[in-house]
């Protein structure tokens, strides 16, 4: 699968036998706006990809267009394709609620469920697939553990997830996520909402993760992306006011060799 | 005491001993607002879910919009409807004729109530739960509805309150009766009805048990505010 766009110079993404998830000429609309437009890119096996650029171009509906949450705004369209192991994620066969359980999010804000226990919280997803109590508990640690939480919170599993601070909920969303085994973690600005130390803690995370999962994160923090990224994506608005990748490739070159003009801008941060 | 655990004594001169109580109407309205509020819930909350969960269709703009008309119809409307519809046709005044037009009167209550508190509920919840794989129907039950659970339960109270309270529609539904009944298919005695129709005798003894009957219905509706107060309260505490 090669990639061409009209910028193809600046698009250099990792080669297709490690690609996870491609996207092909994928424009997503809500109602007549473009807020996407047609965009080509590879997303790497157990890497960590991230996607930057001023708000409001389209990062988080890129994003949420990958498990299919973008379709769930009243008025969206979504032309293209997703491949996900190069079976499209859009094709009429595929059920959205059992590609979500291959592909899980964390967002912005952490959103435990208040009403559940910490425990609860992680076994969610499970509970949804009729898996039986004792895989249940055993998923409760295991993905705890993942989620660098487990040593915090195994004496108190049956407290409210509320009781958590900020980072401690936002791990507990990843460990919900992370709970029902999927292949790729979509994370949209998953730090934003936190202090630095918890910023930290996080950053760690995904870092530990990628061995295991693809990842995909949106950032407005450059230097987030500059430390948890392997790929960087690159996004800016035309003159209509859509979002389009303008250069996408290995985290180094983009932050200190950019092939673009408009990239070197943002991230010297002279726009943006 | 035998206000509370007598029926009804027919009045007469230089009677001796107890002059009866109210004992039918607390049963008989607790049976009638009780049959109304299970008729009435689980429709007034399925509906408010479906207005909250489904906002934008034509059917919800309809449902919404009956349900405010229904909310404003005055309650002896409402009684006379169930008159016709179901009295006359039974040929029976009967205390479930009563509930059904309580029923009716409660529904817009808890549906509004319903939709109100669903909708406080952040959207990042359902999002949550979406992106967990769940379908619409589960996210609903199991995430959104006990996040709402609190408001969700003060609406059905106000709603228990306000039927309560009703005369207008037992009047013509329910009729009356001076005998302890439980059967809800025949005429029953119920605290509003009781009080408007002794209200109406020309016997003092009568008149007081009156102003007993009401007074319990203003402590009922009180005691169900407090209740709300109370549960709001512990819901809003983080």
């Amino acid at each position: 699968m090669s990639i061409t766009t009209t910028a193809a110079s600046a698009i250099r993404m990792p080669p297709a036998s490690e690609a996870h998830l491609v996207l092909e000429g994928l424009t997503l609309r809500y109602g007549a706006r473009v807020a996407v437009a047609r965009t080509d890119l590879t997303i790497p096996r157990h890497r960590v990809t991230a996607i930057i650029g001023p708000s409001g171009v389209g990062k988080s509906t890129l994003l949420r267009a990958l498990n299919r949450l973008h379709e769930l705004v009243p008025g969206a369209g979504v032309e293209g394709r997703v491949l996900l192991d190069g079976d499209d994620i859009y094709g009429p066969e595929v059920d959205p609620i059992l590609l979500r359980r291959r592909v899980g999010m964390v967002f912005q804000q952490p959103n435990p469920l208040a009403t559940r226990s910490i425990a609860q919280n992680v076994t969610i997803g499970l509970e949804l697939v009729g898996a039986p109590r004792r895989e249940r508990m055993m998923a409760v640690e295991w993905a705890l553990r993942r989620a660098a939480l487990w040593d915090e919170v195994r004496d108190r599993l049956d407290q409210p997830a509320t009781s958590l601070s900020g980072g401690q909920q936002q791990r507990l969303c990843i460990a919900r996520a992370l709970a029902v085994r999927p292949e790729v973690i979509l994370m949209d600005e998953p730090a934003s909402a936190l202090d630095p130390i918890a910023t930290a803690r996080i950053e760690d995370l995904i870092a530990e993760l990628a061995r295991e999962f693809t990842i995909v994160i949106v950032t407005h923090n450059m230097q987030q992306a500059a430390r948890v990224a392997d790929f960087t994506v690159f996004m800016t608005q035309n003159e209509d006011g859509a979002g389009h990748v303008v250069e996408a490739g290995p985290t180094r070159e983009i932050f200190t060799a950019p092939r673009d003009r408009r990239t070197e801008d943002y991230i010297t941060g002279r726009v943006g | 005491m035998d206000f509370f655990t007598e029926t009804f004594r027919p009045v007469t001169i230089g009677a001796r001993g107890g002059a009866g109580g109210v004992l039918h109407a607390i049963v008989g309205s607790a049976l009638i607002v009780g049959a109304a509020l299970l008729l009435a819930t689980p429709v007034g909350i399925l509906a408010g879910i479906y207005l909250a969960e489904f906002r934008g269709g034509a059917a919800a703009t309809v449902i919404r919009f009956c349900t405010d008309v229904l909310s404003a119809v005055p309650s002896i409307v409402v009684g006379v409807t169930a008159y016709v519809l179901i009295v006359q046709r039974t040929r029976q005044f009967s205390g479930l004729a009563g509930s059904i037009a309580l029923a009716a009167l409660m529904v817009p209550i808890i549906t509004r109530t319903t939709e109100e508190m669903l909708q406080l509920v952040p959207q990042t919840v359902r999002e949550a739960a979406s992106a967990l794989g769940a379908p619409r129907w589960w996210a609903t039950l199991t995430v959104v509805l006990p996040m709402a659970m609190g408001g969700v339960v003060t609406g059905v109270l106000l709603a228990m309150a306000r039927a309560a309270g009703e005369t207008a529609p037992l009047l013509v539904t329910v009729l009356g009766n001076n005998q302890l009944t439980v059967d809800l298919f025949g005429p029953m005695q119920a605290l509003p009805l009781l009080a408007y129709r002794y209200t109406e005798q020309p016997f003092q003894i009568l008149n007081e048990q009156a102003w007993g009957a009401a007074l319990i219905l203003v402590l009922l509706v009180l005691g169900t505010n407090v209740a709300v107060r109370v549960l709001t309260r512990r819901r809003t505490r983080p």
